[in-house]
């Protein structure tokens, strides 16, 4: 009896195994003999399944969901703002067809497009417009949930047209904020996400996949796919894995060593529009001095960092602007400190910190930054500092490092909200809520108001630069990279889209080749 | 049937004490579950107004009773991540994992007993002697690198599944299944490999017993005595360590999921708890604890029916 029953789950296994065999082949096989990707003809509809490193967070509201970049490259193709950026770095009409601007810069006055509709069949009125800009500004509450719209002192609708926004002070820049998204008058986009984006919101299984589905009703040209999975693999050699059997169909932001094994695939090279820096705690005893400051930076050289830790993709930085940013880089701050051991070691003792040692956090769930932390302790090392890593989960860095900055230095990559220099360098004020590197410096403050007051662009810019090259003097960071992003994707996928300096993933252009 | 009423009160004991270190534990961590809510941009008020309506400024303990009751009645709360109660996070997810650690545990089973029984019958002959080497190897690797080394092996080079793609119960059930084989497989090869050395060393011991002079006395030849005598009474051992055994095939489910993308309580687990999302994380925590203390509980109980020797009282 026992010996038969026994057979019996062996020949049941068997079958299961053959199965398996049978069933797994089809679809693995696939993806080796078909033409290249962008030169592919495009074919209408159809789906692709994308993996991404981490779910989505708690709440889809466009307004509030300013903590993770994941979550907004996602969000960017179900929510539109009255404008939105295009990949050539420029803001273009989206809700609003027309906008103009009064000579102080302190009313904007937005013309609204005919037959814009969100996702739920309604028709966008100004009174959606208004309600969305006064949640997200907080114009009732007195807390904006968008930070950079706290400078919005009314939102009104003159007709059922023209949406009229006055400012507390002149900002010349105000503009490149209009991405907050519209939202149904009286919604709330936490419970469900209507927007007016051309995908529309489907389902979500936790720490599974988000579904999103074409919008047949969008305004402008609209998805050309029919259907997006976005299947959640945050380990990224299963990423890897996943994209080699032809589970999922694209992959992006992964790093030179994980494309190493995805010859068969078309891979992509772009910037991820974040920057890499030591970030270091100005109010850390020994990091007050600026000497102590300017030593890190003398011995570490950043060049050096991107050639180990990612293998030379990378563009290097010396300040806190996206390279990508055009008019607002300043190229001569990337080597204002050229690699010195004897000279970081000559500060350090004019400094008093000989024996300098500190820890730096990095969120032990991303390699890049891990990797990079390996380099510069190294490097520092050789200067005769002991560095030391200490590896956190995501949760803790967020709430310790970055919330309650008890922290000494830490490598992680800031990004930016918006298409503004702003963006990139809000944070670094003094007072700022942003400010998690305790950065003080008056001649910063001062420089960086009168730059968002001036009107001028030419002198704006210039303002704006001056602000990056006190950055670099007061060595308030050690930059290091504008890191590499490679997009991999199946040879039957095409249309991915880089854009400059935002994180977005822009699904709409995305198609199957024929 | 005093000693199961004593076994049953010291099984409730421990599963009270599970929940309410895995509660204080999470009272430890550092992190704050409203911070991973609000997002970059808040103000102390509004957090302070959040952990009022979530409940978080009262006393830990009296949080752990009302989360007890609330338990008892069925209502694992709401996560804070998903916004949705508990129970449906887990819908479907307990599912697979469960599954998956039954599959586990047959083919443990499965592998085992005859693996063991073969191991001692060929003992002088060459497969004995090379298959205890490669069995104490098998019992030596992880479980997440057997993974990766199926993957490669039965996903990428055999084209045998498509890693990374799995097929839910709803769509195909064999082909769940099928691709459901793999991990198990990887879950089990290292639990099969100590359940083989085990029986082979139970049916080695008893070999020497005297029953077993007896047994040859009569004329039975080694297999028979094999066969007919030592295997049942070598069996003791191995089914406590069987029944035991679940309760661990089911942690290192939650590890091998993550390697073959399947969508079970493993990756929700451990995104919980980094997350923050305590009412997911308890939740799981005390139900895999429940496995562990339930199959305890039963593989004792079971031994005392078995073997006379162990009753006690």
């Amino acid at each position: 009896m026992k010996k038969r029953f026994l057979a019996l789950v062996l020949a049941v296994l068997m079958t299961a195994a053959l199965c398996a065999c049978g069933g797994g082949k089809s679809p693995a096989a696939q993806p080796t003999d078909t033409p290249n990707g962008s030169a592919g003809e495009k074919a209408l509809g159809g789906e692709i399944t994308v993996g991404i490193a981490a779910d989505l967070d708690t709440s889809l509201d466009p307004h509030v969901s300013s903590s993770s970049a994941g979550t907004r490259e996602v969000l960017f193709n179900i929510y539109e703002g009255l404008l939105k950026p295009d990949t050539d770095g420029n803001l273009i009409p989206a809700i609003a067809e027309d906008y103009t601007v009064n000579e102080t810069a302190d009313t904007y006055t937005y013309k609204l497009r005919d037959g814009v509709r969100f996702h739920n069949g309604k028709t966008v009125t100004v009174g959606d417009v208004v309600y969305s800009l006064t949640r997200a500004a907080g114009l009732e509450t007195g807390e904006p949930l968008v930070a950079e719209l706290k400078g919005i002192a009314s939102v009104e609708a003159p007709d059922d047209k023209t949406v009229v926004v006055k400012l507390k002070a002149p900002d010349a820049e105000f503009n490149a904020y209009m991405y907050a998204s519209i939202i149904p008058e009286g919604s709330d986009p936490a419970a469900e996400a209507v927007g007016t984006g051309p995908f529309r919101f489907v389902s979500r299984t936790p720490q599974d996949n988000v579904v999103l589905e074409k919008f047949a009703d969008y305004w402008g040209e609209g998805a050309i796919l029919d259907k997006v999975t976005l299947k959640v693999i945050p380990d990224g050699q299963t990423m890897v894995m996943s994209l080699r059997s032809g589970a999922i169909d694209m992959a992006e932001r992964l790093s030179s060593s994980q494309i190493a094994d995805l010859n068969e695939l078309t891979i992509l090279e772009g910037s991820s529009n974040i920057i890499q820096a030591l970030y270091l705690n100005n109010d850390f005893e020994p990091f007050r001095d600026i000497r102590v400051r300017q030593a890190l930076c003398y011995a570490i050289d950043k060049h050096a960092v991107i050639d180990l830790a990612a293998d030379g993709h990378g563009i290097p930085v010396g300040s806190s602007m996206i390279s990508s940013m055009g008019k607002y880089v300043v190229p001569e701050l990337v080597d204002y400190y050229k690699p010195d051991v004897e000279k970081a070691k000559a500060l350090l003792k004019e400094a008093g910190y000989e024996k300098l040692s500190f820890s730096i956090t990095v969120p032990s769930s991303m390699p890049a930054h891990v990797d990079a932390a390996q380099v510069i302790v190294e490097q520092l090392r050789a200067a005769g500092i002991d560095a030391s890593i200490n590896l956190v989960e995501w949760a803790t860095w967020y709430d310790e490092t970055y919330k309650g900055r008890k922290f000494e230095a830490t490598v992680v990559g800031m990004d930016t909200h918006s298409l503004a220099a702003s963006g990139c360098l809000a944070r670094f004020q003094s007072e700022n809520s942003k400010n998690f590197i305790n950065f003080s410096n008056a001649d910063y403050d001062e420089t960086y108001l009168k730059a968002l007051a001036t009107v001028d662009e030419a002198e704006q810019t210039a303002l704006f630069k001056q602000c990056e090259t006190i950055l670099t003097e007061q060595a308030a960071n050690v930059y290091i990279q504008d890191a590499a992003s490679f997009v991999a994707m199946q040879k039957d996928v095409g249309g991915y889209q880089f854009y400059p300096a935002l994180y977005i993933m822009d699904l709409s252009t995305m198609y199957r080749v024929k | 049937m005093q000693y199961v009423v004593k076994k049953t009160g010291v099984l409730i004991a421990t599963l009270l004490l599970v929940s309410l270190f895995a509660f204080l534990a999470f009272e430890i961590i550092p992190g704050d579950p409203t911070t991973m809510l609000l997002g970059s941009d808040y103000t102390p008020e509004r957090a302070e107004a959040l952990r009022e309506s979530m409940g978080l400024n009262r006393n830990v303990f009296a949080r752990y009773l009302s989360w007890l009751a609330a338990f008892l009645r069925g209502d694992m709360g709401t996560s804070y991540s998903y916004a949705m109660p508990v129970h449906e996070v887990l819908r479907g997810k307990l599912g697979v994992t469960a599954v998956l650690s039954v599959m586990s545990w047959v083919l443990v089973t499965a592998l085992s007993l005859p693996l063991g029984v073969a191991l001692v019958r060929y003992q002088n002959k060459p497969f004995g002697k090379i298959g205890v080497s490669v069995n104490q190897i098998l019992m030596a690797v992880p479980p997440f690198f057997l993974g990766i080394l199926l993957t490669y092996l039965f996903g990428l080079l055999l084209k045998a599944f498509t890693p990374g793609k799995f097929i839910p119960f709803e769509e195909s059930v064999p082909r769940c299944l099928g691709y459901l084989f793999f991990p198990a497989l990887a879950i089990s090869i290292p639990k099969a490999a100590k359940t083989v050395k085990l029986l082979r060393n139970a049916i080695l011991s008893e070999m020497k017993r005297d029953y077993v002079l007896t047994a040859y006395s009569h004329g039975n030849s080694r297999w028979m005595v094999i066969k007919h005598h030592v295997f049942r009474n070598a069996l003791l051992p191995v089914v406590t360590y069987l029944a035991m055994s679940l309760a661990d095939i089911v942690a290192s489910s939650i590890i091998v999921e993550q390697v073959f993308v399947v969508p079970g309580l493993g990756r929700l687990l451990v995104a919980s708890i980094s997350n923050r999302d305590y009412p997911v994380a308890l939740c799981i925590v005390v139900m895999i604890a429940s496995v562990v203390v339930v199959m305890n509980y039963l593989a004792d109980i079971l031994t005392q029916t078995i073997d006379p020797r162990v009753r006690l009282s």
